[in-house]
C-alpha cells in the first residue's frame, strides 16, 4: 500500500502522563510520528494534540482507531488535505557576516513573510507560520547562507468550515 | 461519611461486590491490609506465594466467574511482579483490577526504597491506569477502574495507590460518579445477512469474545439456523460443547484437521469475537483467499487489524447475533455438511491404552465431573489438551492464549477453583512450565483446593524441542532439562500428595483415590512426542503437516 504523511487530530484529558500514553501507543504499535504539537484548548480540561504521521491506508485507519480505545481520548480525527488549515510555526537562527539583517536575508524573510525576531554579531533568528511545505522551502533556502539552529513547532490543523471534528464536549 | 483512603478502598470494593481478592502483603499496602484484617467477613483475602500467582490467580477467578478479578500488591517488586500476570490478562482480555501500593506521594519520583512508576511500565499492557494522589479521588476511580475493565473488549486496569493516599482522610459517597458508556449502536445487518443467505459453505469462527460476551447459546443456534460448521480460537474454546456435531474444535496452526481444512474449503467465514492471531490464521492472504469475511467484535480497531473483512460488525456479539437470528431462516447445506463429516473421519483415533498425552488427557476427563475446571500452562501439553480435552461448560478452560505464559496454570487453576466455589480443577502442565511458579502449590495446599496437577513430564522443552527438530535441524539447544527433580517428594515437601504414573493403569488408580486436596501427577511420556497436526508459523492449509 502506498505511504503518505497525513494528519490526524486527538483531543484528549488534560493530565499529565496523556501524552505519554499517546506516544506510547506509537511506539508499541510502531507507528511513525512525524510531528506532533499539543496545547491545552479554550476549555483547561481538555488539550488537543496534532500529529503528523507516515503510513499507508491500513496505518491510518489503526491510528485512530487505537487511539479512541484511550480512556483519556475523548476523540481523534484524520484531517483530509483539502478540507483542512495546516500550519506549522518555525523560529530560524541563522548565520550573518554583519551585525544586522544584509538584504539578501531581509528579502527571504519577507518571501515566506517572516519576521525578524532577534539579531546580533554573526546572527538573526527569524520566524515565520505557514503550511510545513513552506516551511521546508524557507529552510531550503536559508540553508546556504548557514543554519545555526531550527526549532519547528509541528504542524497545527484545523478543518474547515464548521464541522465538529473534535469538538469539546459540554460541561 | 469520612474514612481514611485504605477503609474507602475497602468500602468501594465492597460495594461493587468484590468478595474475593489475590494478593500479597507488604510495606506500602499495610494501611490496606489493616483494613482487610479488620473486614476478613467481608472481603476473603487469598495469599499467594508469589505475587505473579496472585495475579494468574486472579485471571483465572475472573475467568470462570465472569467477575472482575482483583489482585493486590506492594510497591517495588510486589508491583513488578505483577506484570507478567497484566500482560497476560489484557492478550487475552480479561477483566482484572491490579491495585498496588506506593511510597507516599512525597516520596514519588526520588527513587524511594521500593519504588517504582508501576503506571509507566504497565503503560502498554492495560487497558487504562491511575496513580492516586489524593484520596478525594479514590472511591471515583476505583469505580471507573471496574467499569472500564468490564465494559467493552474486557482488559486489565491498574490502580497505584501511595502510601499517603491510603492514611488520608477523604469523604465516602457510595456511589459511581462515572459517565456509563453509551451502548454501541446496532450495525446494519442487511448486508451481512444477504450474504449468509447466499453462502453454501458458511464456517463459524467464535473466539473469546462469544464467552466473554455471553453469547454461546446465540452462536449455536446461529450455526445450527445457516447449519454451518463451528471452528473455535483457543481462546473461544469450551464455549460450544465438544460432543454438538457442528463442532469442529479448536483451527489454526495446531488445530483440528477438519476444522482447519474446512476454513480454508469455506466461501463464507463469519468471525464473531476473535482477532485473527497470527496463530490462528497462518498466512493471512491465503487464509482467506477462497472466501468472503464477516467480522463481528466489539473493537472497532480489531476490525481490519488482521484480516481486512468484506463486511464489518462492531458491537456486542451477543445482540449482534440475535439481530442476525432473527433475519435469517434455517438454511440447509447437506453437501457441505457430508464433506465436513468426511474430513472429520480423516484422522485415525489413537491407540488405546498407550500412555500418551492424548489418553492421559482422556484417562484424566473420565474421573472429572462434566464442570470440572481445567487450567494449563504452555507449550506441548497446552495443545494436547486444546485438541483433546471434552469440554462441554463455557468458562471451564482457563489457557494463556494470546501471551503465551509458562508458569499461568497453577495461579489460575487456583483462582478458577476457588471463583467456582471449589470445584474439581485439573491443571494441566509440564516439567518446563510448571518448574516456573511451582511455588503456588504452597497456595493450593494451605487453601487445601482440589486442584489435581497433571503433569507431562518429558525432560525437555517439548514445544520449544519440537521446533529445533522441524526447523533447527534436531539442534537441541538448552531444551534437555537434564534435571533430577523429584516431583513426588517435591509435592511432599509442600504439604500435597504425589504419584509416579508410568501407564494409564495407574494414572486411574491414583485418580480413583485422588483426594479432595492438591494432587501432583507426575506423569513420565516420551520426549519425542510431537503436537500434530501443525502448520508451520506463516504457512497455510496446504502445509499441514499430520505426524
Amino acid at each position: 500500500m502506498q505511504t503518505e504523511r497525513f494528519t490526524v487530530g486527538v483531543l484528549v484529558n488534560n493530565h499529565y502522563g496523556v501524552l505519554g500514553r499517546i506516544t506510547g501507543l506509537f511506539s508499541k504499535r510502531g507507528y511513525n510520528i512525524e510531528s506532533l504539537a499539543v496545547g491545552t484548548t479554550e476549555n483547561p480540561l481538555y488539550s488537543r494534540i496534532t500529529i503528523v504521521c507516515i503510513g499507508d491506508a491500513y496505518t491510518r485507519n489503526q491510528v485512530v482507531c487505537q487511539l479512541e480505545k484511550l480512556h483519556d481520548v475523548l476523540s481523534a480525527a484524520l484531517f483530509s488535505d483539502e478540507e483542512t488549515v495546516i500550519t506549522e510555526h518555525i523560529l530560524l537562527k541563522i548565520r550573518t557576516s554583519g551585525n544586522e539583517p544584509n538584504a539578501l536575508i531581509s528579502d527571504i524573510i519577507l518571501r515566506f513573510n517572516g519576521k525578524v525576531r532577534d539579531f546580533g554579531k554573526g546572527f538573526i533568528t527569524a520566524e515565520t507560520s505557514a503550511a510545513p511545505e513552506r516551511i521546508d522551502a524557507f529552510i531550503e533556502a536559508v540553508r546556504p547562507l548557514g543554519i545555526l539552529e531550527t526549532c519547528r513547532s509541528g504542524a497545527l490543523a484545523m478543518s474547515h468550515g464548521n464541522s465538529d471534528l473534535l469538538q469539546i464536549p459540554e460541561a | 461519611m469520612q474514612y481514611k483512603g485504605a477503609k474507602l478502598l475497602i468500602e468501594t470494593l465492597c460495594d461493587l461486590g468484590v468478595d474475593t481478592i489475590f494478593g500479597y502483603p507488604g510495606g506500602a499496602v499495610l494501611d490496606i491490609y489493616d483494613e482487610l484484617y479488620l473486614n476478613a467477613h467481608r472481603i476473603r483475602h487469598i495469599l499467594s506465594a508469589h505475587e505473579q500467582g496472585a495475579a494468574h490467580a486472579a485471571d483465572g477467578y475472573a475467568r470462570v466467574t465472569g467477575k472482575p478479578g482483583v489482585v493486590i500488591s506492594t510497591s517495588g517488586p510486589g508491583a513488578t511482579n505483577l506484570v507478567t500476570g497484566i500482560a497476560n490478562a489484557y492478550l487475552d482480555s480479561v477483566p482484572l483490577v491490579a491495585i498496588t501500593g506506593n511510597v507516599g506521594v512525597s516520596l514519588l519520583g526520588k527513587d524511594s526504597f521500593q519504588e517504582v512508576d508501576i503506571v509507566g511500565i504497565t503503560q502498554p499492557i492495560v487497558k487504562h491506569n491511575y496513580i492516586v494522589r489524593d484520596a478525594a479521588q479514590l472511591e471515583h476511580t476505583i469505580r471507573e477502574a471496574f467499569q472500564i475493565a468490564t465494559s467493552g473488549r474486557p482488559g486489565p486496569v491498574l490502580v497505584d495507590i501511595p502510601k499517603s493516599v491510603q492514611t488520608q482522610a477523604a469523604v465516602y459517597k457510595g456511589f459511581s460518579e462515572a459517565k456509563p458508556k453509551p451502548a454501541n449502536p446496532m450495525p446494519d445487518l442487511t448486508e451481512a445477512a444477504e450474504a449468509i443467505c447466499a453462502a453454501k459453505r458458511p464456517y463459524i469462527y467464535l473466539g473469546g469474545g462469544v464467552i466473554s460476551g455471553g453469547a454461546e447459546k446465540e452462536a449455536l443456534e446461529f450455526a445450527r439456523r445457516i447449519s454451518a460448521p463451528i471452528g473455535l480460537s483457543i481462546m473461544g474454546l469450551a464455549c460450544i460443547p465438544y460432543n454438538e456435531p457442528l463442532n469442529l474444535g479448536m483451527c489454526g496452526m495446531h488445530g483440528h484437521y477438519a476444522s482447519t481444512v474446512a476454513q480454508s474449503k469455506a466461501d463464507l467465514l463469519i468471525a464473531c469475537g476473535v482477532r485473527f492471531s497470527d496463530r490462528a490464521t497462518g498466512n493471512v492472504d491465503k487464509y482467506r483467499a477462497n472466501c468472503r469475511v464477516i467480522h463481528i467484535d466489539i473493537d472497532r480497531a480489531e476490525l481490519g487489524k488482521n484480516v481486512v473483512p468484506d463486511i464489518c460488525l462492531q458491537g456486542d456479539v451477543k445482540a449482534i447475533l440475535t439481530g442476525l437470528l432473527a433475519r435469517l431462516q434455517p438454511q440447509q447445506n447437506p453437501e457441505w455438511l457430508a464433506e465436513i463429516e468426511a474430513l472429520k473421519q480423516h484422522l485415525p483415533p489413537p491407540p488405546a491404552d498407550t500412555f500418551t498425552p492424548q489418553n492421559i488427557i482422556r484417562a484424566v476427563r473420565r474421573h472429572m465431573p462434566q464442570d470440572a475446571v481445567i487450567a494449563t500452562d504452555v507449550g506441548q501439553h497446552q495443545m494436547w489438551v486444546a485438541q483433546h480435552y471434552p469440554f462441554t461448560q463455557t468458562r471451564t478452560f482457563l489457557t494463556s492464549g494470546g501471551l503465551g505464559t509458562m508458569g499461568y496454570g497453577l495461579g489460575a487453576a487456583i483462582g478458577g477453583c476457588i471463583g467456582s466455589g471449589r470445584r474439581r480443577t485439573v491443571h494441566f502442565t509440564s516439567d518446563g512450565s510448571f518448574g516456573m511458579n511451582l511455588n503456588e502449590l504452597a497456595t493450593a495446599v494451605s487453601q487445601n483446593l482440589p486442584i489435581v496437577t497433571v503433569i507431562l513430564n518429558n525432560g525437555v522443552l517439548g514445544m520449544v524441542r519440537q521446533w529445533q527438530t522441524i526447523f533447527y535441524q534436531q539442534h537441541y539447544s538448552h531444551t534437555t532439562l537434564c534435571r533430577q527433580t523429584d516431583f513426588v517428594k517435591l509435592a511432599e515437601a509442600f504439604g500435597a500428595q504425589g504419584v509416579r504414573v508410568t501407564c494409564i493403569r495407574e494414572l486411574n488408580a491414583a485418580l480413583e483415590s485422588s483426594p479432595d486436596s492438591p494432587l501432583v501427577l507426575d506423569c513420565l511420556i516420551d520426549m519425542d512426542e510431537c503436537v500434530f497436526p501443525m502448520i508451520p508459523p506463516g504457512g497455510c492449509v496446504e502445509d499441514i503437516r499430520i505426524h
